[in-house]
């Protein structure tokens, strides 16, 4: 019998999922919100040197790259298995284009992180 | 040959036919909203790599109507995945016991929010006076 590759995404999906669940909502209102009307974050809070001195930082290319790619990999995993529930019955080319464009992201997160320096 | 016309229930706009199903598919919308912030930090990321005057162009384009308002609905429903995730966590959690006895779902669930709760201060304060 072909192994399944189902456990890999579902712990992606899981790792995704926790993550999300815990800060994806304050980022959410930091980054989209609060700081671009600059309420209850003063707008030098995301300034230039200050987040490029947190992308320089190995700790903070890390959190970077979990960010990005476990949202990524949780989402195509949900939006993946909602085609069906939406009445599009998908096949393997769907699902290499789903994980794919997770995986593309999460290549490109830590390429960009790479060129930032250090 | 003719086409076999057999019976087939008609599916569409099933979940809006019970609220629970409304919520199960607001929950999966959000991992739409999900994927396109995980994209706007991408390039995000990207603008930072080429300098200043990129990255203000980013931050500038996020006080944008349109972007507040697609954050404001990224919000809600990624919240409201925050919520569940924690609410269905004693059904997809291995089994946590505490002195032999499996810990109750409340729990594990009240547990969850609060741990959301403290990575959210955590979050802001190192954002904010870090």
């Amino acid at each position: 019998m072909k192994r399944s590759n189902e456990p890999i995404f579902w712990s992606l999906f899981g790792a995704g999922g926790v993550l999300s669940a815990l800060v994806a909502p304050i980022l959410i209102l930091i980054t989209g919100i609060i700081a671009p009307i600059g309420v209850w974050m003063p707008p030098q809070a995301l300034d230039y040197p200050r987040v490029l001195a947190f992308a320089q930082n190995g700790f903070g290319k890390l959190l970077l790259l979990a960010v990005i790619s476990l949202f990524l990999f949780h989402a195509v995993h949900r939006i993946y298995h909602g085609l069906h529930d939406v009445g599009m019955h998908v096949g393997t080319g769907t699902m290499v284009a789903a994980y794919g464009s997770a995986l593309l992201g999460t290549l490109v997160a830590a390429y960009l992180l790479l060129v930032i320096g250090f | 040959m003719a086409k076999i016309k057999t019976y087939v229930r008609p599916m569409q706009g099933w979940w809006r036919r019970n609220p629970f199903f409304v919520r199960y598919m607001i929950r999966e919308a959000s991992s739409v909203f999900l994927a396109i912030y995980a994209v706007i930090l991408l390039v995000g990321l990207a603008r930072l790599t080429q300098g200043e005057a990129a990255w203000d162009a980013w931050r500038a384009a996020l006080t944008s109507f349109g972007s507040l308002v697609f954050h404001w609905l990224a919000l809600l429903t990624v919240g409201y995945h925050a919520y569940t995730w924690w609410k269905v966590a004693p059904k997809t959690a291995p089994d946590l016991r505490f002195a032999g006895r499996p810990l109750p779902e409340l729990v594990i669930t009240a547990g969850g929010w609060f741990a959301t709760l403290g990575a959210s201060a955590l979050v802001y304060i190192i954002v904010r006076w870090m």
